[in-house]
């Protein structure tokens, strides 16, 4: 297994965490969240922070999206510190993240309010093509499917045309085999694009299945337990012993036993 | 009848139409049986009405009955919705307005009768100042009820796109709120009907509420009296049918389903 602690500044670097620390107090009690969390993101890569439940992923998250500001330490986006959410830096939801009173046009062109009308019509019917949304223009949320509705929140992150995207345990509502197709449909449509991605999950073959690299986070407060690369070129053979290799490895990292 | 069957067309309209008519049954024997001279049997009632409509006074009535409730409850919308929308948005503003609002709210505007007299008189702006009161409270509360209930993510994605505060109440808070204030003004629109009647016995000369109690004190005319109430009853539930179209329209119809 290749583990790599990131220390140095790499070229190409899109985000740095640096001694990301986050302490959350309530009714007087301080809660530990993150424990000094250094990362680095390069340009383009596709990067799945896992770890238990409840360990501070998402907190993690939030913090480099913009939405909570950490206790200490900071996050810099292309060398400047992030102060708050940013349109080029879009944050996908687990559930809830669509706009239910508009059609799936209406909510694919909601970030679009800058653009000329003929540019936006052409961005939405771009990313409606290439989602798979063809005939359901003029559909509301409450009439599609729960991929559905995923895909069309991925849409409208896309169309804005972002540098980074940050999945929050995207997939996490829905069925298992529809989850296995939504992970085809975004690796298709990151291969296309190429944004910088952090996607949190819980799902251990979802984060090796998808990821450049997977941060495998500790219990809270969470720190970087191990870096683990995946080089694995795509498709991914999900039974070839590389893949299980990595998978078995991050498994018993977080301590999992190999039976049930 | 089995509960859980989807009803046939004929039975949706065959078992309303028996109880309405066992209804009208029961009426007409129970004034035969108790020997009553005051109160009016069906038919006596039918030969009101018909004596009314002849008489053209009946129109009138009405049509003075509707537009005081149009202008007593549209304004307490027009004022109602943007208060109550500030009120949500500005949590701390709620918390200074809300005393006083739920010790205004339980007071019933017949109570308010007297006052409404001393500020307008007798006549058409006392009336419309009851039907006021009547419906801003409903309003309010739930406008401010419907905003702060917006799901976060909602209004985080629209931060996310970098929408100023002002587009975010108008393009994200407003909409997703609006099933909640369409039923605030639906419940208002039903108060409004009864404050109206209420305030046409004391504060006017004309509408149904005037009819009702005109006719019993002109000549003790009981028939007149329940054909001008089953009016009230009749026009109340047009009104509230025709409000119910509106949580047909598209982009609120997703707030009146358990689906998001």
């Amino acid at each position: 297994m290749s583990t790599e602690a990131v220390k140095s500044p790499i070229a190409g670097t899109k985000l740095r965490a640096e001694h990301v620390s986050m302490v959350f107090a309530r009714d007087g009690k301080s809660t530990e969240v993150l424990n000094d969390i250094d990362l680095e993101v390069r340009e383009g890569e596709f990067v799945c922070l896992v770890g238990p439940s409840g360990c501070g992923k998402s907190t993690l998250l939030n913090v480099m999206g913009g939405f909570l500001s950490p206790t200490s330490g900071q996050v810099r986006i292309d060398s400047q510190a992030v102060r708050g959410p940013d349109p080029r830096r879009i944050f996908v939801f687990q559930e809830r993240g669509v706009f239910p009173w508009l059609t799936v046009e209406g909510n694919i062109g909601f970030g679009l309010f800058k653009l000329s009308r003929s540019e936006r019509e052409q961005r939405i019917k771009h990313y409606i093509n290439m989602v798979g949304l063809q005939g359901f223009e003029e559909s509301y949320p409450s009439e599609l499917s729960g991929g559905m509705k995923q895909r069309l929140e991925v849409a409208r992150a896309f169309a804005v045309n972002p540098d980074m995207l940050y999945l929050d345990e995207p997939f996490g509502a829905l069925d298992s085999i529809t989850r296995l197709v939504m992970r085809g449909e975004l690796l298709r449509i990151w291969e296309a694009e190429r944004k910088t991605v952090i996607f949190v999950t819980h799902d251990i073959d979802e984060a090796v299945q998808l990821a450049d690299r997977v941060v495998v986070l500790s219990a809270r407060p969470a720190s970087i337990q191990q870096i683990v690369n995946i080089d694995i070129a795509h498709p991914r053979d999900i039974s070839s012993p590389r893949y299980l290799e990595l998978r078995d490895g991050i498994l018993r990292q977080i301590g999992f036993a190999h039976k049930i | 009848m089995n509960s859980l069957a989807e009803p046939k067309k004929w039975e949706r309209f065959f078992w309303p139409i028996l109880a309405f008519a066992l209804f009208l049954a029961l009426w007409h024997y129970s004034v035969i049986w108790s020997g009553t001279k005051v109160f009016p049997s069906p038919r006596h009632v039918e030969q009101g009405m018909v004596e009314l409509l002849q008489k053209h006074i009946l129109w009138n009535d009405i049509g003075d009955s509707l537009r005081r409730v149009l202008i007593g409850f549209g304004s307490a919308a027009a004022m109602g919705i943007p208060l109550g929308l500030a009120f949500g948005w500005y949590p701390a503003v709620n918390q200074v307005v809300n005393p006083v609002m739920q010790i205004l709210r339980p007071i019933s505007p017949i109570a308010w009768i007297p006052v409404a007299i001393i500020f307008f008189g007798i006549g058409d702006k006392a009336a419309i100042f009851l039907i006021f009161l009547g419906a801003f409270f409903p309003i309010v509360v739930a406008c401010v009820n419907g905003v702060s209930n917006v799901p976060s993510n909602f209004r985080r994605s629209g931060r996310n796109f970098g929408l100023s505060p002002a587009r975010i109440l108008a393009e994200v808070v407003f909409p997703a709120s609006l099933p909640q204030i369409i039923v605030g003004l639906r419940l208002a629109l039903g108060i409004a009907w009864l404050v109206v009647v209420a305030a046409e016995m004391v504060a006017v000369d004309s509408g149904l509420g005037y009819l009702v109690i005109d006719a019993r004190n002109s000549g003790k005319r009981y028939d007149l009296v329940v054909a001008a109430m089953l009016m009230i009853g009749v026009i109340g539930l047009i009104l509230d049918l025709g409000f119910r179209r509106l949580e047909k329209i598209k982009s609120v119809r997703w707030g009146f389903r358990n689906e998001s």
